[in-house]
């Protein structure tokens, strides 16, 4: 293979990796932060407990997440086909990626929310604030370092499930490394990837680490 | 009728525990007027910390009633209480502040709340500052303020609502003797300058001297005694006040210097009679030796208050005439019996006027 079609293939796989790194995360963040915050907030010691809604809600986060992806993705196959048209390609990916990832971007909010000092919420309640009011500005603003973090942990845990949709044609750079690596013998393609990646990875773990920091007035 | 502010009628506060029901608060009652500056003083333990929260609502009573400004408060929807909470600030032994928000950020932060536009709320928080004393500080965040400058922004933040009452829970329990003085020291002047009611809880009489007006002593989640800070103190009626004021003497005497001596008086020196050279004189005019078991001064709201324990002579006669003497001197005293702790015996005669 020439150097122009391999630069062009790697520039497309990686294109679609970030392409469903990004919209994965995204679309997780939309489903799993409000199911983050409704943990928190109807967990025992929340500003508004409802045990039931609790219980349910953690039972299907744990049960989704204790389902391996690769597995998870080919279940949900035949479903994402009949709701978007295909099973495979970067856009069935990304809708497997989002269900398999909301629950865990659930959990770290939840993770994150708790470090908020409970005595700062019971001091807003003093002052009369509604539960939405707590949400918004105390318990998301006090988190933000720590949410910041999870979101840099959650978006390299998508790149990485996005890369082993490879394994049935889910589009991107790990589809790259099984095609031309494993099925063709072209190892070195293999190996270009996989730097690629951790590549990726180094610059999201950093990027994600810095801005935390920069929006943490505890430290400066 | 009194002009009550807030008023609990039979609160009584129950937890459910693994080891079964635990009683915090047993029929509380409770009155406290306007402009107050009504101190909550026990131990740890003694429920004064669920007391405070019950007023406020934080802690919602297992039964009994809680009134604000003649408003009953309990079973109110959230969104009427939370109306009635702006004009109760509180402020707390960790300060509870928002730690990603700087000082005005966090004074700003209950005027947001109540939808105060943001221009004004600015406007508010900035002349309080000036009134903690910390105008320079305005962008500083809590990490970089110290325990005091913290608890400041924390008592602007208290003012921000425009408050008819502020609790203070162990507001200075946290912070250090001298810190802690400057803080009463504010709260006092806000007191009297504004008018707004405090509830202090504490568990330390020094607190209850420099700031209150009332105080309520509670113990093992009922109020065993209240009254005026001066009455209170100088006449305490039950053993667990009397624990508090004299601090430590359990540590300080063994069992036996507290009982085995004789003849032993507990004076209390007020503001007419604490800076006369009392016991000195005594021996001089009546050349008879007195023993010294326990003293102090205190300042209660800035009125020297002393007491003292002291053992008078042997001699019957000679004990008569140190007793007289004290007549004449007008220092209140009462005669402690023989076997019992100094501050665990019933006043009998206590407060009648002595006359010269």
């Amino acid at each position: 293979m020439d150097t122009g079609t391999l630069v062009s293939l790697l520039g497309e796989g990686l294109l679609q990796t970030l392409y469903m790194t990004v919209l994965g995360t995204l679309m997780s963040y939309v489903i799993g932060l409000p199911i983050g915050v409704s943990l928190i907030v109807t967990g025992p010691n929340g500003i508004r407990p409802v045990a039931i809604y609790n219980k349910v809600m953690g039972f299907i986060v744990n049960v989704i997440r204790s389902v391996p992806f690769l597995i998870l993705m080919i279940a949900l196959m035949p479903y994402i086909r009949k709701v978007i048209g295909t099973g495979i390609g970067t856009s069935a990916t990304t809708a497997a990626l989002v269900v398999a990832a909301a629950p865990f971007v659930a959990r770290l909010v939840e993770q994150s929310l708790l470090e908020v000092d409970p005595g700062v919420i019971e001091a807003a309640q003093a002052m009369g604030a509604g539960n939405f009011q707590i949400i918004r500005k105390v318990l998301l603003l006090e988190a933000r370092p720590s949410l910041l973090n999870g979101a840099a942990v959650a978006t390299i845990n998508i790149l990485g499930y996005s890369a082993m949709a490879g394994i049935v044609g889910g589009g991107g750079l790990g589809d790259l490394a099984i095609r031309y690596g494993l099925y063709r013998f072209q190892p070195s393609i293999m190996w270009i990837t996989i730097i690629v990646l951790v590549i990726l990875v180094q610059i999201l773990q950093e990027a994600g680490i810095r801005l935390a920091a920069r929006m943490d007035n505890r430290i400066n | 009728m009194s002009d009550c502010i807030i008023s609990l009628q039979g609160v009584t506060k129950e937890f459910g525990t693994k080891g079964g029901k635990v009683v915090a608060l047993r029929d509380i009652n409770l009155d406290i007027e306007r402009g107050d500056s009504f101190g909550i003083i026990g131990l740890s333990g003694a429920g004064k910390s669920t007391l405070v929260r019950t007023i406020n609502l934080l802690e919602q009573p297992t039964e009994g009633k809680v009134l604000f400004d003649g408003n009953v408060l309990t079973g109110l929807r959230s969104r009427d209480l939370n109306l009635h909470r702006r004009k109760i600030s509180m402020i707390f032994q960790q300060f509870n502040l928002l730690m990603q928000r700087d000082a005005i950020g966090n004074i700003c932060f209950p005027m947001e709340i109540a939808g105060v536009p943001k221009a004004e709320a600015r406007a508010r928080a900035e002349e309080l500052l000036k009134v903690v004393d910390l105008e320079d500080r305005a962008h500083s965040f809590p990490s970089q303020l110290s325990g005091g400058q913290k608890q400041r922004v924390a008592i602007a933040r208290a003012l921000a609502s425009d408050p008819e009452v502020i609790l203070c829970d162990e507001a200075t329990s946290a912070l250090d003797p001298k810190t802690t003085r400057s803080i009463l020291k504010l709260l006092r002047q806000i007191n009297e300058e504004r008018g707004i009611t405090l509830v202090v809880i504490t568990h330390e009489m020094g607190v209850i001297k420099q700031l209150c007006n009332k105080v309520a002593v509670i113990e093992n989640g009922e109020i065993v005694e209240q009254g005026d800070v001066d009455e209170v103190f100088t006449k305490p009626k039950t053993r667990a006040a009397r624990k508090l004021f004299f601090p430590d003497s359990e540590d300080r005497e063994t069992a036996e210097t507290r009982t085995a001596t004789k003849n032993r008086l507990r004076l209390v020196f007020n503001e007419k009679t604490a800076y006369k050279p009392i016991i000195s004189n005594m021996i001089l005019e009546t050349g008879e030796p007195v023993n010294l078991l326990y003293a102090n001064l205190d300042a209660l709201l800035d009125e020297q208050i002393g007491q003292m324990v002291i053992c008078l002579s042997d001699n019957k006669e000679a004990a008569e005439r140190q007793k007289a003497y004290l007549i004449k001197e007008g220092v209140d005293f009462t005669e402690i019996p023989e076997d019992s702790d100094y501050y665990d015996y019933p006043l009998h005669g206590f407060g009648e006027e002595v006359t010269e």
